[in-house]
């Protein structure tokens, strides 16, 4: 795979492991459609009984029948013959049915579980899989799984028997010519085992191009608009040609390597025809070509029929292992992720309630990743009583939601201890503890889906006067009757029809809905004027004054009137206290303060 | 993500659209001279396969039974004969071998260059697609609608061609026998068609439904792992899995359909062909008993028993090939799924662009008029006209307007300066907007009649509550969506009328929703000028005030980001995506909320590197912030798509009104 610049970005990256078990990991996923899969080769084996079955009939007809001039035989083995074919139909029928069903249920049941180990995974968790990973697991993956296990239940039961049979009728004919099945077979099977090895890793390979393809995909439909002012349509369709190329590359190499299975299976075939021929020749010919001494023509015929019998199931068979060899590869990607124990686990006894919305850092020091050498929280020693209102400044970069985002445990801290409501966030079950923290994230993400649809994320009781009240608080409820659809208007893809500030309106309302104890906004009116973000405050003070509230923002104003402010720098507590205390002790927060209110205009100083 | 929006998106089309199947026969025509050679092999190894079902009586006839009892048996012919058929094989299995080795160019190539053309196409397309598309679902039609394709290209179409090969050598050895028994197998035949064709239609049908319910999983996928923190904060996991259950059952119903359709069909036929095997056996009893005369291609005579056991195992012959076709009939019902939707994405509308104005560096000369089109950066740059365009058509145009806009067009060309030949116009950034009417969709319209300027080099600032149509305005300057009514003007050019990627080129832009793509942090700053070198990157970097955190990075520039920069804060995003910017030099540019995440002291290193960069160029800030847009040289409050107020900081501060009270929070008395 050269050239693929994809592959070796990721190379640094902790890889997940190669998972045991698979066969057993993904039949557990099996459950209601175990019957299904039981059901399946049953009637496969019936239907196969049938067809070793039939042609004895037509075989009778032809004998009694046609050449013997009978049509009363004629008629009985035709009805015989119709009604054998009549059960074949049912039982085709019904293994078809249920080989579809237990397939297609196999792959809904994997998606299901894998769906909810994705969302019982962490952050951490979520790093080691791309999203473009985790999309083609869920998909791609799946659907080779659920092609490979249909085929494995209809042919895998029908090829065996077909061969076994067939060889036991050859065997009852001659011994010596059965043997030459006996050698053909295995060298056939080995054939088919190495050349599968050989290809495994390439399509290990070309699944994880997969992952790229759908990143660079996903990446650039996300940022269109950034390809677009950048005139970089070129630059993404090389970056996608790469991977495309890449792609078609594996593909081939382990395509060809696999062409070498039909001609190893004709080779097969025809060099044991040869070898029965000569064989059953000289046999013939020793014996006479009389029944009772030995080998007839008559026998060398059938031997030669269940020959290709035999090799026709033997080609199915292959056909199954290419499948097979295809799908071990997803197989071992699903598992991967099914076996992946999240990082984040609920306590054996949780807590249930949280007493208040009080929270205390004790030494709490955090790192994302084990690796990396500098902490991003150090030794943070903080206490924040209920219903306080903290705000919290820094430099960019200085930590500050990676504070926030350890309160409902979004992710864990390294060392020290973070307690809410008294008790380390540790004890709680998550759940509970989400409920009663309520996060307006940096990133304001909403999805498709009516207004009142997303903001019922927030409670999914909500009354429609709730929600008004919510938006009237967030001030979205002006620009939300502004539309025409009022609170039923549909939003696009992430709400690209909606400004930043309306957006970050809605997520506030949207957490103001959980009604919770703990109220985090993570820099969310950024882009909401300073009327409009003075209201949002004032409307926090007189309805929700039981909440602790934290807010992080870049403006002073924001967090003037705070009980709190917290200045963050580099992952440290610079300094705390209230707006004026700050002001005369911290020379960082009056800098902060100062380039924020120089050249405001003597007049607004008078105002004031 | 709710239940009801998904009911919405029940499907309409039911079936592959037409001509489907004629476009993917013309992307494999591309490879017409190794089909020709696949299916001749396919041919040689079919002959030999059906070689060796029949050499065998010749041989147990001429070569056997000849030794049989002979004393001094001579077994030179039989062995000659054998090693004869060994180089038959030999030559099959070569040939089976070669046509599998070359279909895979022509499968694989065939899906490269699906791939590509879709994804070439898709950087065609207008914003507005990837506004009201999921991603999810176009990404499916990466994965897996062109994996339909791999099988039915590399099994389905080969077996087929053996297939109908196979049918047709038993139809015509029938036809040879008798002439009346091949019509009433063709009779039957025709029956058999019918019954095949409602199951593969039954299983086409579905067949799409699972393409789509596929594409409608993975969007949901996309969709729930890429808002994983807003669903854990919420405790929306079981609210999530809820529909994404129903999304899955839907899938599973439609699969577990489709396959029970495909699945069913090669039974259905084999029995039939059982069927039909009892009719003409009694039929051919019946007659060869009633001693019925019987007419074949080598000519009449009367019927014989062997002539019609040789039919009965002839009808076997005939009949299970067209199993496997219609067997394979539903991997290409399938594929033909696949490629509706393939296609249905290659023919969305691209983004039209009848621009002919391109944008090119000049060379200024001291008359401060003529201007000398030069391949280097001079810091001056020209809009460039076609060759028998010498700004008077535009002038033709501007006359035929209306009122206003015929001012406003006459001005603004007036002010232009305009090179003597009237072939290049100096870039400026002279925006002016005029009576515009705009809405994403045109039905509810967001931009009423808008009416602004900008003056050339200056710092513009437009600010105004949320919701004002402020990004509405830039993105309408750079043609990321067209305007329904009014005119745009850039210099005096209509900006329709300026080629979309040079007016692109002219107007860097930085959104709030900073995005960043998987590679290194150089990368991601390169991306604005993809020949800058990795010093005038880091020299960006460091004009913008990036360079330092940057440094601080394990592999400092050399990190590499993922997921979108997910290890990186909000306001380092941002820093990233300015230097971006910087190093793309442009010569106007927007700024729509690009330090909003950024604390106001870096703001301040950040504009200070970029007023320096854009000195004498025309710059757009939107901001909420007092501190990113107090130093612009005119500040242009909106209120709703019209401007209220206009001038400086201290103008409007002192004028109490609007602005002042957006910027200083105060609240009017109620």
């Amino acid at each position: 795979m050269k050239g693929s610049t994809a592959s070796e970005l990721r190379s640094d990256k902790q890889e997940p492991t190669h998972p045991q078990h698979t066969i057993r990991t993904i039949l557990h996923s099996l459950r209601e459609y175990r019957k299904a899969s039981l059901l399946t080769p049953a009637f496969v084996f019936l239907e196969s009984v049938l067809e070793i079955v039939i042609p004895t009939i037509m075989a009778s007809l032809i004998d009694q029948g046609v050449s013997g001039r009978s049509m009363p035989a004629i008629f009985k083995f035709g009805l015989i013959l119709l009604a054998c074919s009549a059960v074949s139909l049912v039982s085709g029928f019904m293994s078809g049915r249920y080989a579809a069903i237990a397939s297609s249920g196999l792959a809904k049941n994997l998606r299901s579980d894998l769906f909810a180990k994705v969302q019982s995974f962490s952050f951490t968790n979520i790093d080691r899989f791309s999203t473009g990973s985790i999309i083609t697991r869920l998909t791609t993956d799946v659907t080779n799984l659920q092609n490979a296990y249909q085929m494995v239940i209809r042919v895998g039961v029908r090829a065996p028997i077909m061969v076994i049979v067939a060889w036991i009728f050859s065997f009852r004919i001659s011994r010596p010519i059965s043997m030459v099945f006996l050698i053909a077979i295995p060298i056939l099977g080995f054939g088919l085992i190495g050349l599968s090895l050989l290809v495994h890793p390439i399509f290990e390979r070309v699944f994880h191009t997969y992952d790229h393809l759908n990143n660079v995909v996903d990446e650039n439909l996300q940022g269109i608009r950034v390809v677009k002012s950048y005139n970089r349509e070129d630059h993404e369709e090389r970056k996608f040609d790469g991977i495309s190329l890449a792609i078609y590359r594996a593909f081939c190499k382990a395509e060809r390597i696999m062409s070498l299975n039909p001609a190893l299976l004709n080779f097969c075939i025809y060099a044991s025809l040869l070898v029965i021929s000569w064989m059953g020749a000289s046999q013939i010919v020793a014996s006479g070509n009389n029944a009772s001494l030995g080998l007839t023509t008559g026998d060398l015929t059938a031997l030669v029929t269940y020959a290709i019998q035999i090799m026709m199931a033997m080609n199915m068979v292959s056909m199954i292992v290419v499948m097979v060899v295809i799908s071990q590869a997803s197989a071992e990607r699903i598992c991967q992720v099914l076996d992946e124990a999240s990082t984040v686990h609920d306590p054996a006894n949780p807590v249930m309630e949280v007493a208040d919305g009080s929270i205390s850092f004790r030494d709490v020091t955090f790192r994302y990743s084990d690796r990396s050498e500098r902490p991003v929280l150090n030794h943070i020693d903080l206490d924040i009583p209920s219903g306080s209102t903290l705000g919290i400044v820094g430099g960019t970069g200085s930590s500050k939601s990676s504070l926030v985002q350890l309160i409902p445990r979004l992710y864990d801290v390294t060392e020290g201890s973070l307690q809410v409501g008294g008790v380390d966030v540790r004890q709680y079950d998550l759940a509970v503890l989400r409920d009663q923290v309520a996060m307006v994230l940096q990133k304001n993400v909403l999805f498709s889906g009516t207004i009142a649809e997303n903001l019922r994320w927030g409670n999914p009781q909500a009354s429609d006067e709730e929600l008004v009240h919510a938006c009237t608080l967030a001030q979205a409820d002006g620009f939300v009757n502004e539309f025409p659809d009022g609170y039923q208007t549909h939003l696009d893809q992430g709400g690209t029809n909606l400004s930043g500030g309306q957006r970050q309106r809605l997520c506030i309302a949207r957490a103001l809905l959980k009604k919770p104890n703990i109220l985090i906004l993570d820099d969310s009116t950024s882009a909401v004027d300073t009327k409009t973000d003075r209201l949002i405050r004032q409307a926090f003070s007189q309805e929700i004054p039981d909440t602790t509230k934290i807010i992080i923002s870049q403006r002073v104003a924001s967090v003037e009137d705070a009980d709190m402010i917290v200045v963050l720098e580099e992952g440290r507590i610079l300094d705390r206290g209230a707006h004026q205390d700050l002001l005369r002790t911290c020379r960082e927060y009056r800098s902060i303060y100062e380039s924020q209110t120089r050249n405001r205009g003597k007049e607004d100083e008078d105002h004031e | 993500m709710s239940d009801e929006s998904f009911k919405d998106r029940k499907p309409r089309l039911d079936r592959a659209a037409p001509g489907t199947t004629r476009r993917l026969l013309g992307y494999l025509m591309a490879y017409r001279w190794q089909l020709v050679v696949i299916v001749v092999c396919i041919i040689i190894s079919a002959g030999a396969q059906a070689a060796s079902a029949f050499f065998l009586q010749p041989l147990i006839d001429h070569y056997i039974l000849p030794l049989v009892g002979a004393t001094d048996p001579d077994w030179g012919p039989l062995m000659r004969t054998l090693i004869l058929m060994g180089c038959l094989y030999a030559v099959g299995t070569f040939c089976s071998w070669f046509w599998n080795w070359l279909i895979v160019k022509v499968e694989q190539g065939t899906l490269k260059t699906i791939r590509d053309q879709m994804f070439a196409h898709q950087q065609e397309l207008p914003i507005g697609f990837f506004d009201t598309h999921e991603h999810g679902d176009t990404m499916s039609r990466y994965t897996n609608d062109t994996d339909t394709l791999r099988q039915a290209i590399s099994q389905s179409f080969p077996q087929m061609v053996s297939s109908v090969l196979s049918a047709l050598a038993a139809l015509i050895s029938m036809l040879w026998l008798s002439i009346p028994f091949t019509v009433l197998t063709l009779v039957f035949s025709a029956v058999l068609i019918v019954v095949v064709r409602v199951l593969v239609t039954r299983s086409g049908r579905y067949f799409v439904h699972q393409q789509r319910y596929l594409g409608q999983v993975n969007a949901f996928v996309e969709e729930a792992v890429n808002g994983q923190k807003v669903i854990k904060v919420f405790n929306h996991e079981d609210a999530t899995a809820k529909v994404f259950e129903a999304r899955n059952e839907e899938l599973f119903h439609a699969s577990a359909q489709a396959n029970t359709y495909g699945n069913v069909t090669m039974p259905v036929v084999g029995n039939m062909g059982y069927l039909l095997y009892v009719i003409l056996a009694i039929v051919g009893g019946l007659a060869g008993i009633a001693g019925m005369r019987n007419a074949g291609l080598t000519g009449a005579g009367p019927l014989t028993l062997g002539t019609i056991v040789s039919l009965l195992t002839l009808s076997r012959s005939f009949i299970n090939p067209i199993g496997q076709v219609s067997m394979q009939f539903n991997m290409v019902m399938m594929a033909l799924a696949g490629a509706s939707r393939i296609f249905d994405l290659m023919d969305q509308p691209a983004e039209s662009d009848h621009g002919t104005v391109s944008l090119v560096s000049v060379e200024l000369a001291s008359d401060g008029r003529t201007m000398t089109p030069v391949d280097h950066e001079t810091g001056h740059w020209a809009w460039k006209r076609d060759v028998n365009d010498d700004g008077r058509r535009s002038l033709e145009a501007a006359m035929k307007l209306p009122g206003e806009a015929r001012d406003v067009a006459l001005k603004a060309k007036d002010q232009a300066i305009t090179s003597p030949d009237g072939r290049y116009t100096l870039l400026q950034g002279d925006v002016r907007f005029t009576d515009v009417s705009f809405g994403y969709d045109p039905k509810k319209p967001v931009l009423h009649d808008i009416t602004w300027f900008a003056k050339p080099g200056q710092k513009v600032a437009l600010v105004g509550a949320t919701g004002a149509g402020k990004t509405t305005i830039t993105n309408l300057i750079n043609r990321f969506y067209d305007i329904q009514q009014g005119q745009i003007l850039y210099d005096g050019i209509d900006v329709r009328n300026i080629r979309k990627p040079d007016l692109r080129r002219s107007l860097g832009i930085v959104l709030q929703d900073v995005n960043l793509f998987t590679g290194t942090v150089l990368d991601n700053i390169r991306y604005g000028r993809l020949d800058a070198t990795d010093q005038e990157c880091m020299e960006a970097a460091r004009m913008t005030n990036a360079d330092g955190f940057i440094r601080m990075l394990p592999q400092g520039y050399q990190t590499v980001l993922e997921g979108d920069g997910s290890g990186l804060s909000q306001g380092q995003r941002q820093l990233i995506s300015i230097a971006r910017a910087a190093v793309a030099d442009p010569p106007a540019m927007i700024l729509d909320e690009a330090t909003s995440s950024i604390d106001t002291r870096t703001e301040e290193v950040v504009q200070q590197g970029m007023d320096a960069l854009m000195r004498g160029r025309t710059v757009f800030v939107i901001a909420h912030r007092l501190s990113t847009v107090r130093n612009s040289d005119v500040i242009m409050v909106l209120d709703h798509g019209r401007i209220i107020e206009r001038g400086n900081h201290d103008e409007l501060i002192a004028k109490h009104g609007e602005y002042y009270q957006l910027y200083t929070g105060a609240l009017e008395l109620e």
